[in-house]
């Protein structure tokens, strides 16, 4: 198969918004002998590309990713009425597959009313408290999870195209800075590890570019899906730095740089990762 | 607030540095300092020994492993069969003593940033100018003066390149 013939397909298949499927066939230019299709788009490899075989085969099956039991939760939310103005998402949305195709590609967006930040897990929340008159899930509650995947899930295959332009900027600049600074004990930054370093072992793990599409990710390490900002918490803290807090000003402009980062990348959600 | 270190060597290299800093009239080096000063000459090595006590490479090849103290293996390759899993972010130190002496080695642990300020490895004995620090870890070395110590005494054995041990 020729390179082009490869990337056609790849285009194809982003073009489509259709679900991904393995990309496992012979042939690549990084010395894995492995093509990773729209996982690997110019130098950006998805954390796809650095996982084992046997975690991205329990990605690539449905029945096998544990995280389709939080998809079907997030379906029965986009369904329910809740709060006082008794009304589902779906009331004011309808169909999930066209109201939310392509959403999470621009998340977070720059929320004039606020003159900050607002990412997919917060859009939910403002939704609920805003236009359902209901409390806002909890930060990595199985119903904030849930509906985050579920939301995210309907860009699958889609490429990240957020927006660092105009009053985001400033906010892109914040988590640019963020990404640059040692931090804690171990005096790293995250640039040491996933620019620098990536693609070399640390001890077991191999460092990955650290990049965002797959997220809410299903670790399973954690035994669980977990936010991004989860992922930063526990990244800040393997070098024995204080974590933000979930939701924080300081990782919403942190999840705007890393996902910029990931701009052109497919959104893989929900992914599998050790 | 001070903590009294968890081990005895910690405590026992303290009460060194304050007799040591009272002998020679060193400033710095208060009772219960985590932190031994050290002086870098010419830029490139640290000669003086931080504690009195000379290292022990037995214990140092315990440090290097201990993934709460030098974690060494998560970034280095090492001579040491019995741990599966070594890092290589960093060069394999498989003979290393071959190539720097005791003062080298101690720059490269105390502050390896002196000689690569974009460095990735972690300044073992350093407190000074570090960010965000993990509340409970404030104001602590990740290797105390006697473990440095300990570490080179280890690393000054690794005097063959050939993996073998
Ligand atoms: C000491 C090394 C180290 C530092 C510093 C570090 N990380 Fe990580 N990070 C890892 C390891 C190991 C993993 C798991 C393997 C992988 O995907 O790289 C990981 C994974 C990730 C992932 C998940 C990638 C995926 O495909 O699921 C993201 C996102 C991430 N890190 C972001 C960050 C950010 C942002 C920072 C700084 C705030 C940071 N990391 C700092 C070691 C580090
Ligand atoms: C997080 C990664 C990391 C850790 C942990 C780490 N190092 Fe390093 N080390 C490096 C890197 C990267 C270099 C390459 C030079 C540089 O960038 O400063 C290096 C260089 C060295 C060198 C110089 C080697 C040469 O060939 O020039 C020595 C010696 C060394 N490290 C010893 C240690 C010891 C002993 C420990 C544990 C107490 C340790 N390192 C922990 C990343 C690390």
């Amino acid at each position: 198969m020729t390179t082009k013939a490869l990337a056609r397909g790849a285009l194809g298949l982003l073009a489509a918004g259709a679900v991904l499927t393995a990309g496992a066939a012979i042939g690549s230019d990084d010395g894995t002998r492995i093509h990773w299709g729209p996982y690997k788009v110019g130098d950006k490899r998805s954390g796809y590309t650095y996982a084992g075989a046997q975690t991205r085969a329990m990605q690539d099956d449905d029945f096998q990713n544990p995280a389709f039991l939080w998809l079907e939760r997030g379906a029965d939310i986009w369904e329910t009425a809740a709060g006082e103005a008794g009304k589902a998402c779906a009331d004011c949305h309808g169909e999930a597959e066209e109201a939310l195709a392509g959403v999470a590609t621009r998340y977070p967006i720059h929320d004039e009313a606020r003159g900050k930040l607002m990412n997919i897990e917060q859009r939910i929340n403002w939704c609920r408290e805003e236009q359902m008159g209901a409390a806002p899930f909890k930060w990595e509650s199985e119903d904030l999870l849930g509906i985050t995947a579920f939301v995210k899930n309907q860009s699958k295959g889609m490429p990240v195209a957020v927006s660092i332009d105009g009053p985001a900027r400033p906010f892109w600049e914040q988590g640019k800075a963020f990404y640059e600074q040692r931090r804690g004990q171990l005096d790293m930054a995250c640039t040491h590890c996933h620019v620098d370093h990536a693609g070399t072992m640390i001890r077991a793990e191999t460092l990955s570019q650290g990049q965002v599409n797959g997220f809410p990710t299903y670790r399973l390490k954690w035994q669980t899906l977990g936010s991004l900002h989860r992922r930063f918490r526990g990244c800040n803290k393997n070098i024995r730095a204080e974590p933000y807090a979930y939701g924080s000003d300081e990782y919403v402009n942190l999840e705007l740089y890393t996902t910029w980062r990931s701009n052109g990348l497919p959104i893989e959600t929900p992914s599998v990762r050790k | 607030m001070m903590s009294i270190g968890r081990t005895t060597p910690r405590i026992i290299s303290a009460g060194l540095a304050l007799g040591l800093g009272l002998l020679s009239g060193t400033p710095g080096a208060l009772a219960g300092d985590p932190v031994t000063p050290f002086t870098i000459v010419d830029g490139y090595t640290v000669p003086d020994s931080l504690t009195e006590t000379p290292g022990d490479p037995e214990r140092g090849r315990k440090w290097v492993i201990n993934r709460k103290l030098g974690n060494c293996l998560s970034c280095h390759e090492m001579p040491i069969p019995e741990e599966q899993f070594h890092g290589q972010t960093g060069p394999a130190l498989y003979g290393v003593a071959d190539v720097y002496d005791e003062g080298e080695l101690r720059l490269r642990l105390v502050d390896p940033k002196a000689l690569n300020p974009y460095s990735m490895m972690p300044s073992f004995h350093k407190v000074d100018g570090l960010h965000r620090v993990l509340s409970g870890f404030e104001g602590k070395p990740i290797l105390s003066a006697q473990q440095v110590e300990d570490v080179i005494a280890y690393l000054m054995t690794l005097r063959d390149t050939s993996k073998r041990r």
